[in-house]
């Protein structure tokens, strides 16, 4: 009895209200350490306790706000700047559409924070032993008895004293709580063999149990009626839509890129190469841009070099090279003018490529076609 | 069972006072209006009557959900929600200028342009005069009755309670409250939607609740704080029944930003013509400040300050908020229906002052006189000691 630490003194009340009086009495007398257990809330408590508000709330406000900031930032970053995409016409940063996203986070963040800031910092996680466990009080505090307990780390604390005060304000069953020394000394040891072995099991199951059910589960039936559904899929010949067997939509006559204007030479190529010239200067910068669009948009059949080696060669009509005499001896012009309106087989990109991203791609032509037949002046 | 410490006490006149010089000022602004400029003095009488109607039926609303859920806490508030609900038979005073310019009000009394107008005439067997008049008039009747059912009978119950009087309400209320969301959507759609006639919003009966809800408990929060200050409700009345006005005010500052931002993403997403021009009207010019000084006022400023703790029963900042929501819903009301008076940008002057004055006033003026002579706590009841007696 003598080596072990005490923990604090418990005693017993029968009723809510003598319990409340009794509170009021301990904090009067000066005791800061002590807690009140009850078998349900009893309203008024906090209060008679004196307690102040809890520090989870700020926990709460920090965890909610990074998960605000961080979503929309995530969300802005995404869909404005790293890939951006038209959806349903909107802006590039549609701040309504990220509202309930960032609403979500906020909450997700704030809740499972909060609990975590609890169980971690407040409840000590992962000690999970307290010295009032598996004594008499607790056995009668969580039945149909009220009770408090006054800790021996408050600084007015002497054993008898405290006995002797809970006494007076009416306190029966009173009890010497001790720590337990074989909990004290309890060390976590993760190299137990137990432990290992339980990881071990879990995450093999765990690992067993996700490529069964997505590679296999999702394969079987019911799972796999989802693939059977009557629609459409993208480049496959359909009648659905009529009789031009395209099963995609392709954009209405006259449809051009975000800011950018219709049009002007419409069916006057001539013309255009006359009245068109060129706004950018090859810059780096520039000719970077033309090779990223070129690359996206013109590759798939004239090839990265603009032989007319592409992929797609032998599926359609070969393009003609870039580099024959007869385009290198277009205007700038001309070229803007076949990627607007389409030549031959060759389609109009006016509604995925902005003016600006069009010059760039002629820039970039220039380029290809100079590094095939260079001047010679350029070997200098 | 604790005794109550309750002793009468009369109201100061200095409240008759000051609702006297609002509503006469309120009065001489409205008059000079309707002579000047009589169809801005008329869009500010929707103001005035959707401000009233909120305050007189949200009280109602709060007394029937009083008895529905059997809260202990606001029992001693129920009598200033009793007295406050008188106001219901205000709105009808309120509305008689606003049916003799019906036709200044709404498009859709203008038969010619309906006949002209495909969907204005599909909507004729329900906006037009008689119909409109006869549901106004079916929803001021069935508030008379519910004042009656819910506030009025309660005042005797003070010198003689009789037997079963909680378990009766209990179903009136019951009753009452599919009743009283059916006649709030309806005004709502009526009063306020009908100003444009072509649009439409399933969720704006809603919307109209939201505000209601909220300035109703603002209002009663406001009354119950200064007359508990000044020793009007006895003892034993403190933070603990603050804290609960201060969570409900929290939590329908919420339930109104989420009602109003629901019906601005679903209509922003879907982007249809017929239903997006009504918030482009309110993005033309000046009414987009407007706009986004709404989110800021109804919601983020309520928000920020509710959000602690401490300041759900601190009776100064409650105060402060409460008077913010009362205006707060006053703003909203400006922008639901003022940009229908002016398409291209905001207006305000001395005209739009007198929807707050005589609300103001007439509140203040008839829970004056409403409240001689009576009790201030309902004293028959015998749930009062507990509530009173109520903590966290």
């Amino acid at each position: 009895m003598e080596n072990k630490i005490i923990y604090g003194v418990t005693g017993i009340f029968d009723t809510p209200d003598e319990i409340i009086s009794a509170v009021k009495q301990v904090k009067s007398s000066g005791f800061e350490r002590f807690d009140v257990h009850t078998p349900y809330p009893i309203h008024g408590m906090p209060k008679a306790m004196k307690l102040g508000t809890s520090p989870l709330g700020y926990f709460a406000l920090v965890f909610g706000l990074t998960g605000a900031f961080a979503a929309f930032a995530l969300m802005t970053y995404l869909m404005g700047y790293n890939y951006p995409l038209i959806i349903s016409g909107k802006p590039f940063i549609p701040i309504p559409a990220f509202i309930p996203v960032t609403f979500e986070v906020t909450v997700l963040l704030a809740s499972v924070g909060t609990v975590l800031a609890m169980l971690f910092l407040l409840f000590k996680f992962p000690n999970n032993s307290h010295p009032l466990h598996d004594t008499n009080y607790m056995k009668k505090v969580s039945s149909n008895k009220f009770g408090i307990c006054i800790e021996a780390k408050d600084e007015k604390f002497s054993k008898m004293e405290v006995i002797e005060f809970l006494k007076k304000i009416g306190a029966k069953d009173i009890e010497v709580i001790y720590y337990d020394n074989d909990a004290l000394n309890f060390k976590i040891n993760i190299f137990e063999w137990k432990f290992v072995a339980f990881l071990v099991v879990s995450a093999l199951v765990v690992s067993g149990a996700t490529y069964i059910v997505l590679n296999k589960l999702m394969f079987a039936p019911p799972f796999n009626w989802m693939m059977g559904q009557h629609r459409i899929d993208a480049q496959v010949e359909s009648k659905f839509f009529g009789k031009d067997n395209f099963s995609m939509r392709v954009a209405p006559a006259g449809t051009v890129a975000r800011n950018t204007n219709q049009f002007k030479f419409s069916g006057q190529p001539e013309l255009a190469e006359a009245k068109l010239i060129n706004p950018l200067i090859p810059t780096e910068e520039n000719l970077r841009k033309g090779m990223k669009k070129y690359d996206i948009y013109c590759s798939p059949c004239h090839g990265y070099h603009g032989i007319g080696d592409a992929r797609l060669n032998g599926q359609f009509p070969n393009p003609p090279s870039l580099h024959s005499e007869k385009v290198r001896n277009w205007g700038d012009g001309h070229i803007f003018y076949v990627i607007t309106e389409g030549q031959n087989s060759m389609p109009s990109y006016s509604s995925q490529l902005t003016n600006e991203e069009k010059w760039a791609i002629v820039l970039y032509v220039r380029a290809l076609q100079r590094a095939m037949n260079a001047k010679e002046e350029d070997l200098k | 069972m604790i005794a109550i410490n309750y002793q009468r006490k009369e109201l100061s006149s200095k409240l008759l006072k000051i609702g006297v010089l609002l509503l006469a000022l309120g009065f001489i602004i409205a008059l000079l209006g309707y002579v000047i400029d009589h169809e801005r003095a008329a869009f500010n009488g929707i103001i005035l009557l959707m401000f009233v109607m909120s305050v007189g039926l949200g009280s109602l609303f709060l007394i029937g959900l009083e008895y529905l859920v059997g809260a202990d806490w606001s029992v001693p508030f129920r009598r200033i929600m009793e007295i406050l609900a008188i106001v219901v038979f205000a709105i009808p005073v309120f509305s008689l200028p606003l049916f003799a310019n019906l036709h200044t009000l709404f498009h859709w009394t203008h038969i010619e342009d309906v006949m002209k107008d495909p969907i204005l005439r599909n909507k004729m067997p329900y906006l037009n005069e008689m119909f409109f008049s006869i549901r106004s008039t079916a929803a001021f009747v069935l508030m008379f009755i519910f004042w009656w059912l819910l506030a009025g009978r309660s005042f005797g119950q003070d010198s003689t309670p009789t037997k079963n009087f909680r378990k009766i309400t209990v179903r009136i209320s019951a009753l009452f409250m599919p009743i009283f969301a059916i006649v709030l959507t309806f005004m709502a759609v009526d009063w306020l939607m009908s100003l444009e006639p072509h649009w439409f919003s399933t969720i704006f009966g809603v919307y109209y609740f939201a505000g209601t809800f909220s300035v109703a408990l603002a209002v009663v929060t406001l009354f119950a704080i200064y007359l508990n200050e000044n020793g009007y409700l006895g003892e034993g009345i403190e933070g603990d029944h603050y804290y609960n006005f201060g969570a409900l005010l929290f939590a329908f500052t919420n339930f109104w930003a989420y009602i109003a931002f629901s019906q601005f993403l679903l209509i922003w997403y879907a982007n249809l013509p017929e239903e997006t021009f009504w918030y482009l009207h309110r993005w033309e010019g000046s009414w987009a400040v407007i706009s986004v000084g709404i989110i800021i006022i109804h919601f983020i400023v309520p928000y920020a300050v509710l959000l602690p703790q401490p300041a759900k029963s601190d009776p100064k900042r409650l105060k402060f908020i409460a008077w913010w929501l009362v205006f707060a819903h006053f703003y909203d009301l400006y922008w639901l229906v003022i940009p229908t008076y002016s398409h291209s940008g905001a207006v305000f002057g001395w005209m739009e002052l007198y929807p707050v004055l005589i609300a103001l006033g007439t509140i203040l003026i008839l829970f004056y006189f409403f409240a001689k002579n009576k009790n201030l706590l309902p004293i028959g009841d015998p749930k009062l000691p507990k509530g009173i007696n109520f903590h966290l």
